[in-house]
């Protein structure tokens, strides 16, 4: 099994609710895209090409202060459930954890990462640099992020066009490679049913939602990752900028749907909130989606201060640890394994038992 | 991903729904999705390029359509039928062999083909000189001390001692 204490907090740092406005926000990423000049992009690279970026970056990282102590991970090296691991702590994309249809890995697929910045290779791109931090943190990621670049990108060669600027694989991507994304909960507004008004605006101020597990994944347990839609013709400080104005407004509105809730409905929202947790705590079996969606309903109950002594860091532990890799490794099970609704289940009891036991 | 209706076909419509006071994302093809008389909703599918890969080389874009489809990348040899086909291109050169269609398409999907965030200045292949080493080191330094990583702060500041 993958020793996944060669990383920083385990690479769950950006889950322990230390952030800004970690109660509606559970954290924020920023990758930039990058290509190597002079090597054919990965969708046409060999294996040999792609042994020679992972080289390359490695030997640049290797002489840089952010990256030079980076925990190294061959993705194509590794088992499906190690690379599910990485996947469900939003470590590595789905692509380089090659957990698409045909299930296997690219070979050099890759990942380096140091405290909360890391770099997958040989993903779409030969380099997807990115940040993760706890809470509504857009500038201190990017921050971060930043320096990562500059030092990478002083020792190696980027791809760089002067009118259309970092080239990138897909041209959706391309000038500054810059997707940045806020993942949030968004409960109050799915129960008033204005979401849908709120995620169609979205696509007219230029940006995009996604699922809980990136591009092209479902949304589950209320969670929402609103990204910027367009990489081009903006600064990253206006892109950035942009994209923290409208998550601050969705936030607003948020809010407000939370108060009308307990305004016009105080009862069913908090028999809504304490059912949810009473399944939690007394359930024996719990699908994922299930218990996503519980853990949503006792995340709205602890927002709005209906029930006490659970904390929103016990609450992002659960959301990782009752993930279907995260609990058959802890209990020695394969993935497919029946019985993980009843592990789960046991696992939520016995983790909110303990945070209300120190609360009380 | 298969499409959930008929479990044949790739799913390209990704449609986002509230049911049960709960959001959940129904993936289908297109032709369910017309059955159910759906257009495009939802967030866009992995290649959010849909219907600019289906204009692109098809003499909608000013060239005829015999010379486009006859255009590769002399670096990686991708053409473009292989870009309308997966969306993505061979290399950087790309951008340059298929110029006229790029900036096409980017002004379509960004509304801007210029670049306008940080520029990339590669460092020359120029000599190091003792000077930009110093100021490299100087550098790291910084950074070192930023990032807390006061072991090697403290080896660079004994290179810096050495050079100065
Ligand atoms: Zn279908
Ligand atoms: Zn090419």
């Amino acid at each position: 099994m993958i020793d996944l204490t060669l990383l920083a907090d385990g690479g769950l740092g950006w889950l322990d609710a230390s952030g800004p406005d970690s109660h509606l926000v559970l954290s924020t990423r920023i990758r930039l895209a990058r290509n190597l000049a002079g090597r054919v992009f990965v969708s046409r690279s060999s294996e040999s090409e792609r042994e020679a970026v992972v080289r390359d970056v490695q030997a640049a990282a290797g002489d840089t202060v952010l990256l030079r102590q980076a925990a190294r991970f061959r993705l194509d090296r590794l088992e499906p459930l190690e690379r599910h691991l990485l996947h469900e702590r939003h470590l590595v994309s789905r692509d380089l954890a090659g957990l698409g249809a045909e299930g296997r890995t690219r070979s050099g697929a890759a990942l380096l990462m140091q405290d909360r910045v890391g770099v997958m290779l040989n993903e779409e791109d030969h380099l997807r640099l990115q940040a993760l931090a706890s809470g509504f943190a857009l500038e201190a990621a990017y921050a971060s992020l930043d320096r990562v670049d500059t030092e990478l990108g002083q020792r190696l060669a980027f791809a760089f066009h002067p009118e259309f600027g970092y080239l990138t694989s897909c041209p959706t991507n391309v000038g500054t490679g810059l997707r940045a994304s806020v993942l949030i909960h968004l409960p109050g507004l799915v129960l008033t049913k204005e979401i849908s008004k709120v995620l169609q605006g979205l696509s007219q101020v230029g940006l995009t939602f996604r699922g809980l597990y990136g591009e092209g994944s479902e949304v589950v347990g209320n969670f929402f990752q609103l990204s910027n839609q367009t990489t081009l013709g903006q600064t990253e400080a206006e892109l950035l900028d942009h994209l923290g104005k409208v998550v601050r407004q969705v936030m607003d509105y948020e809010e407000q749907a939370r108060q009308v809730l307990l305004r016009n409905a105080p009862a069913i929202i908090e028999d809504k909130v304490w059912r949810a947790y009473g399944l939690l705590r007394y359930a024996r079996a719990v699908s994922f989606d299930e218990a996503m969606n519980l853990l949503s309903g006792v995340r709205l109950g602890v927002g709005v201060g209906l029930i006490p002594g659970v904390s929103i860091y016990t609450l992002n532990k659960l959301l990782i640890h009752a993930q279907p890799a995260h609990l058959a490794a802890a209990e020695g099970l394969a993935l497919d394994d029946s019985d993980l609704p009843i592990h789960r289940a046991h696992l939520v009891r016995r983790v909110l038992e303990d945070d209300t036991g120190r609360s009380r | 991903m298969q499409c959930e209706q008929c479990h044949e076909r790739e799913a390209v419509v990704h449609l986002t729904q509230i049911v049960d006071e709960q959001v959940t994302t129904v993936h289908l093809c297109e032709r369910c999705a017309a059955e159910k008389g759906v257009e495009g909703a939802g967030p866009p599918a992995k290649t959010p390029l849909g219907d600019f890969l289906a204009a692109i080389g098809k003499g909608q874009l000013g060239v005829p359509v015999g010379t486009v489809e006859l255009m590769r990348c002399t670096t990686c040899g991708a053409s473009l039928q292989d870009f309308r086909e997966t969306g993505r291109l061979g290399c950087a050169d790309c951008y340059r062999t298929f110029e006229l269609q790029m900036r096409d398409l980017l002004r379509r999907v960004h509304g801007s083909t210029h670049h306008v965030g940080e520029r990339y200045v590669r460092r020359g292949s120029a000599p190091v000189t003792a000077e930009r080493a110093q100021d490299d080191l100087r550098e790291q330094l910084r950074l070192a001390v930023e990032t807390e990583n006061f072991e090697l702060a403290a080896e660079i500041r004994d290179r810096l001692r050495v050079v100065e």
